[in-house]
């Protein structure tokens, strides 16, 4: 069995480690092993390490081949650095990002502080999506006279949102 | 910037174990691509867009600001000693800068990992006003500078493992206690359980040198800042418990064996002639628990703290002004020591108290 890390010796040293009922293992050889701090008990963090061979499985679910349209960084590029592209990489790539977070993290969705921009853009759009709900309710219930005024206050929004 | 940082002149709360308190977040600008990435004139460009805004802050009016090429191995060095910039920060040079207070309190790096790395440093535990303190920098900058948020993943940042909040809180503890009785492994296992990183601050492996421990937050997905840093800060006041029971076990069942350590530590450190940088954190952090217990007057704390950092690498070298090769690191470094060391008395084992200071619990006769 060829080592995980560097895939040219033989591994042996194989760690396996289960969280929460998932089970990850790793082969190693000798000198990966010993890079990668495994005979520390310590120091070790099986995680990092399994970042990057883990990302090295994710990442096949996606299209080696795509590229980020901003900054033309590939999957391929991402399994060699453990490192993205630019921020829209995580818009290209998602689909082999999302499990890799999964297992990374403790939640899957932020739960933190939002900057100021981010937050004004979101209270816009939440806005917009009740206008449009009443909007086609007006519209099913042929209220037209409430339909016309929340077609206007959409108009307004949109071209706050644009602005 | 011929003084190390405030953050080691110890006066913030818990500060005989918790040496220093860090909180650092990595924010990126919009659809640029992270410096890891970026082509030498696109990483540039970045710096000068970023730059300006960082050292307008309020917070940086009295402030050093270096380019990376400016400085030389033996300065990059120093501020890595002086945990003002990070080893991979030390690697780069065109496009990537440092902006630091004088106070050595507040560092920014541009272009490490991430566009921005900011990092706020405090003595003690306080990990909550370092944070307080980013926070509004965060906030100032984002004013000016559009950066990458995601709704969903919230903060973006080149290494997936800091996406969401894109914060790393830590802090730095010394634990001679639970090292000389033993128990640090235990420790170390249960904080790793509850997804905290522990590793020892200086060197690799096993071998936590000075007995000096990093404990900092090991996601960032998921849970809000003030969260993770009130987690972390009851598992360390949890550690802090800890360490003063297993002091007090060691004054009351093997006072033999502390006061030889101590006495040995006291007897190399005053005569030895020369001295690895692992020898010395080892034996410093003996010295250090001696003060804490009351064997050294509490006036010399300072003069050994600053040991810590004046007897790395780089900071001998700067010392010296001449580049010293291991062997002549090792005269320097003993002969600093020895010097420091003649305003320490003799230690007093009638003084080896039996109360560790500041936080300490009677300890259980049970361990």
């Amino acid at each position: 069995m060829l080592c995980d890390v560097c895939k040219c010796n033989d591994a042996t040293v194989f760690l396996t480690q289960i969280i929460e009922g998932k089970m990850q293992k790793v082969n190693l050889c000798d000198a990966c092993s010993k890079e990668k701090g495994v005979q520390d008990p310590t120091g070790f963090a099986l995680a990092d390490l399994l970042l990057g061979i883990g990302a090295a499985e994710e990442i096949e679910k996606g299209s080696p081949t795509q590229r980020c349209p901003v900054c033309g960084f590939t999957q391929a590029d991402f399994k060699k650095t453990g490192r993205l592209g630019c921020s829209t990489c995580y818009a290209t790539f998602t689909e082999a990002l999302t499990a890799l977070l999964k297992a990374m993290h403790k939640g899957t969705a932020h739960v933190g502080k939002v900057p100021e921009r981010a937050h004004r853009a979101g209270e816009l759009s939440d806005k917009m999506r009740n206008l449009s709900e009443s909007l086609q309710k007006a519209v099913a219930e042929e209220n037209y006279e409430t339909a016309a005024s929340l077609r206007d206050q959409i108009k307004q929004l949109e071209s706050e949102l644009a602005g | 910037m011929s003084n190390a940082g405030e953050w080691l002149r110890g006066e913030g709360p818990h500060h005989q174990i918790v040496v220093s308190s860090r909180v650092r977040l990595a924010r990126n600008l919009r659809d640029r691509a992270f410096p890891g990435w970026a082509k030498k004139a696109e990483r540039t460009a970045i710096l000068e867009l970023i730059k300006p805004h960082v050292e307008k802050l309020p917070e940086m009016q009295d402030s050093f600001s270096e380019l990376l090429q400016d400085l030389s191995a033996l300065e990059k060095q120093v501020l890595v000693e002086r945990h003002l910039i990070s080893r991979e920060h030390a690697a780069k040079s065109a496009g990537s800068a440092v902006v630091m207070n004088r106070r050595q309190t507040l560092s920014i790096m541009i272009n490490e990992e991430d566009h921005l790395r900011m990092q706020s440093m405090r003595s003690g535990l306080q990990l909550k006003q370092a944070f307080k303190l980013l926070d509004k920098i965060d906030t100032a900058l984002e004013n000016e500078l559009e950066f990458a948020y995601d709704q969903r993943l919230g903060y973006l940042t080149a290494c997936p493992t800091n996406v969401g909040t894109g914060m790393r809180a830590s802090a730095m503890l010394h634990l001679p206690g639970l090292v000389l009785s033993e128990l640090i492994n235990q420790v170390v296992q249960a904080v790793s359980k509850i997804g905290l990183a522990v590793r020892g601050l200086y060197g690799e492996g096993t071998e936590a040198m000075g007995n000096l421990f990093q404990i900092s937050n090991q996601t960032t997905l998921g849970e809000k800042e003030d969260e993770i840093i009130a987690r972390l800060t009851k598992v360390i006041e949890t550690i802090i418990d800890k360490e003063h029971d297993a002091r007090q076990v060691l004054i009351q069942k093997k006072s033999n064996t502390l006061w030889d350590q101590i006495g040995r530590a006291y007897g190399v450190l005053t005569y030895a002639h020369a001295m690895s940088s692992k020898e010395a954190l080892n034996l410093l952090s003996i010295i250090k628990l001696g003060i804490d217990l009351g064997a050294f007057p509490e006036e010399k704390r300072l003069p050994i703290d600053e040991l810590f950092i004046d007897t790395q690498p780089a900071h001998l070298q700067k010392t010296s002004q001449q580049k010293l090769n291991a062997e002549e690191r090792d005269h320097l470094r003993a002969q600093i020591i020895r010097a420091r060391l003649k305003v320490l008395p003799k230690p007093d084992i009638s003084k080896l108290a039996t109360d560790s200071g500041n936080g300490s619990r009677p300890a259980s006769s049970e361990q």
